[in-house]
């Protein structure tokens, strides 16, 4: 296999003559009229003759290999060790809004541990009335709520700041995924303990922290944790995957990822936020001046064309095309999408496969044509608040380019006459 | 926080009229927490000492302990390994382009060096530092970056005169001021810019990973649809065609022929039995020191001979006397390391399972 970027150069000229060549595939393909019968319809197939699998042959089903290649991918430079580290969601594949929990991006800080539910204990303490301790069993007595949230990593498009690195929508904004979460409020589980002994609840803090090696913690303020953070145990109607948290994993609906919490096992009422590793040293953003922002939480609004896309080029001919993509923001619902062919100099607004939902993935559509000619896509969303996606240059003007996180800036994909599309940078 | 505090209670409402359940009364469901339960896992240290508990160590014995185990991935001088963190170093860099965020140049809190060091290091063997040790450590990472002498002694009495450099280096979340223009109800439509330049091209540094680029997916795309086959080629084909890592390249061939003897069941099950290693091993081809020494051609070769890795002192040793990985010693060392021997840096606590070892064992064996 001796393919790839480095060794084929892609060239002008090729851009030209692989134009033509999707011409040609055009007008074979096109409506109008097939050169002869196809053989898939005329000749039997073995699929139409034989019988297929059983329903005892698979008791728990995996995506039919055909699919293989719709799989989470690491980069692997990225960090010192995959157990320490980051995967992508393939969302240059997937459509609608549900993750499903097997290609949903992972980031472990000590790797996906193994528990039993029988093991799990979640320990509530600090400034509350009578700390407890609940089995998994206890979660499942409360009233249970169930809400679709996306759970984005503050360092999605991370490695974008200071240019265009990555040549694919998976890796530029692949640190995301969107599920239906069942389980009971956080507010359920604080004041089952109780909160007088806290008194005024203004100025505290809910410190929650995980069971594995890495004990990831974070101090969430009591405002948030009584608004609307969720102790889950189901994701898209079955147990959490163990990556994802298994059995018991914390949902902070908006705010960035390194907040919920997996294989949680602790909550803590205090008076002052711990100030743990990950909302020091890490999570925290560095401005141009050498100063950092703290506590930047939520996500701010964002949108992606996930198809055409680097690793979604346009494959047919001329003719209608299916422009789409995902928008989300951390501070409410979306509330419009407009997309761009020429970088940014006009914009159409695009088609919301449903109207937009607090702090969950919404699907946008722009039902087009296209007849080969270059675009430079762009996305941008707005949502409940006001708040509209800025550019890369904007972003750059505020905060610098030493930033790792929260970069929500409008991306821009070169599609060029043969339908391929680059991960690119405009003025 | 004028926005965000609108959102807060229009959501507070909203919740008010959709289905969640009504908030009743106690359920009585949970126990009491009891007080060793507490003290077991409430180990979290806040910037003003809170949770810090009695203890103290010095420099000196920091840097024994560093070397020991924090300096395979950080470095002896705290410097950093390769992609691991430097924990030193950096100072007043942090307005440069690609600033060095180090506990000394960044770190605002002392609080945090000594909690994430005490619940989360070393990195497969956390929390197995005592209290003393975690102060001298501490002590050392703020000796490496010259915030105290080397005489110095840390402990909880005197935790809170330690000076972070960058203390005031931080701003609360400032961006419903600094980005209020984001906030914009009619953003522009049309004539929006004069012109529109390409100024990067992702393809320019060509970063994505090789076996992830668009262009290979592509190809695994059209190979394993069918719809891009002849009609002739048949299901079986485009099978194949789904698992490339069922070709093995020519470069692994031989290790394949001379392995032919082992059992490829038992190496199937050690190659998942390896996945406990892998935090801290590679093997095979292209494989590197990491937290532990490389493992390629283990068995049967001489111990603490890994190019490059540093074995604690009892590993060196046992290689100078002559210690020769055979199946059997190898198989002692897994079921339980620290047994087998005192002090190696080896902090995997062993194979429980006979089978297990045998079939790690036969794993290791497959590459040469």
């Amino acid at each position: 296999m001796t393919f790839g970027f480095k060794d084929k150069k892609p060239s002008r000229r090729q851009f030209l003559s692989g134009a033509a060549a999707v011409g040609a595939g055009a007008v074979a393909a096109g409506a109008a009229r097939a050169a002869g019968p196809d053989p898939l319809i005329t000749e039997v197939q073995d699929w139409a003759s034989i019988t297929g699998e059983g329903v005892d042959a698979t008791p728990y089903g995996l995506p039919i290999k055909y699919e293989a290649d719709v799989v989470r991918r690491n980069v692997p430079w990225l960090t010192a060790d995959p157990i320490s580290s980051i995967n992508f969601t393939p969302i240059h594949a997937l459509d609608g809004t549900i993750t499903p929990q097997g290609c949903a991006f992972e980031r472990h800080h000590s790797g996906a541990i193994e528990m039993r539910k029988r093991d799990y204990r979640l320990m509530i303490n600090g400034l509350v009335d009578t700390p407890l301790v609940f089995t998994y069993e206890d979660l499942e007595r409360f009233p249970r709520e169930n809400h679709v949230y996306f759970c984005e990593c503050a360092a999605n498009t991370g490695m974008e700041w200071a240019g265009a690195q990555l040549n694919g929508a998976q890796f530029t904004h692949g640190m995301i995924h969107n599920m239906e979460y069942s389980g009971v409020t956080l507010r359920t589980l604080l004041e089952e303990a109780g909160l007088d002994a806290a008194g005024d609840l203004k100025d505290k803090w809910v410190y929650v922290e995980g069971a594995d090696a890495s004990s990831n913690g974070r101090s969430i303020p009591m405002e948030k944790a009584l608004d609307d953070c969720l102790v889950a145990f189901k994701a898209n109607g079955e147990a959490l995957r163990k990556e994802h948290g298994y059995p018991v994993r914390l949902c902070v609906p908006g705010w960035e990822g390194n907040m919920w919490v997996k294989w949680l096992r602790r909550i803590e009422v205090t008076d002052q936020a711990v100030q743990s590793r990950e909302e020091t040293s890490k999570y925290t953003d560095t401005l141009a001046d050498g100063t950092s922002r703290k506590w930047t939480w939520a996500m701010d609004a964002k949108s992606i064309v996930t198809s055409p896309s680097p690793q979604s080029p346009i494959k047919h001919g001329h003719g209608p095309l299916v422009i789409t993509g995902l928008a989300w923001s951390g501070r409410g619902a979306i509330k419009r999408v407009d997309v761009s062919r020429d970088g940014g100099k006009t914009w159409e607004t695009a088609r919301l496969a449903a109207p937009g939902e607090k702090m969950a993935l919404t699907r946008f559509y722009l039902d087009t044509e296209w007849n080969g000619e270059e675009m430079l896509l762009q996305s941008r969303a707005m949502d409940e608040t006001g708040y509209v996606q800025p550019t890369k240059t904007q972003l750059r003007e505020v905060r610098g380019e030493n930033s790792i996180y929260h970069n929500n800036c409008i991306q821009t994909w070169w599609v060029q006459p043969n339908g391929e599309a680059e991960n690119v940078e405009v003025s | 926080m004028s926005k965000y505090r609108k959102l807060i209670a229009t959501t507070a409402l909203a919740a008010t009229l959709t289905a969640g359940p009504a908030l009743a009364e106690k359920l009585g469901l949970g126990r009491p927490a009891l007080p060793e339960e507490i003290a077991a896992w409430n180990l979290d240290v806040s910037p003003d000492g809170t949770g810090l508990p009695e203890g103290s160590g010095s420099v000196e014995d920091g840097e024994a302990l560093f070397v020991d185990y924090c300096a395979v991935c950080h470095g002896d001088f705290a410097e950093g390994v390769g992609n691991w963190p430097k924990l030193a170093g950096g100072e007043g860099t942090l307005a440069d382009k690609d600033p060095l965020k180090t506990v000394g140049s960044y770190w605002p809190y002392l609080s945090t060096t000594w909690d994430y060091v005490h619940r989360s290091m070393p990195f497969g063997n956390a929390q197995t530092l005592t209290p003393d040790e975690v102060y001298a450590v501490v002590a050392y990472i703020l000796y490496s970056n010259y915030i105290v002498e080397d005489d110095f002694v840390l402990s909880k009495e005197n935790f809170l005169d330690v000076e972070m450099p960058n203390a005031d280096g931080f701003i609360v979340d400032d961006r419903e001021t600094a980005e209020a223009h984001f906030w914009q109800d009619e953003p522009c439509m049309e004539n929006c810019k004069e012109t529109v330049e390409i100024t990067m091209e992702a393809a320019v540094l060509d970063v994505t990973p090789e076996e992830t680029k668009a262009r290979k997916v592509q190809e695994m795309i059209d190979a394993t649809n069918p719809a891009n086959k002849p009609a002739e080629a048949k299901v079986e084909e485009a099978a194949v065609a789904a698992e490339p890592a069922a070709e093995e390249p020519a470069a692994t061939a031989p290790a394949a022929e001379e392995a032919a003897a082992l059992d490829p069941e038992l190496v199937k099950a050690g190659e998942k039995v390896f996945k406990k290693c892998k935090a801290c091993h590679q093997v095979g081809e292209g494989a590197k020191n990491r937290t532990g020494p490389v493992l390629t051609g283990i068995v049967g070769h001489a111990a603490g001979a890994a190019e490059d890795f540093r074995y604690s002192k009892p590993m060196e040793k046992a290689g100078e006397e002559g210690l020769i990985w055979s199946e059997d010693e190898l198989h002692a060392f897994l079921a339980k390391p620290k047994a087998y021997m005192k002090k190696t840096k080896m902090s995997f606590a062993g194979l429980k399972k006979d089978d297990d070892i045998a079939a790690v064992i036969a794993y290791l064996k497959s590459f040469e």
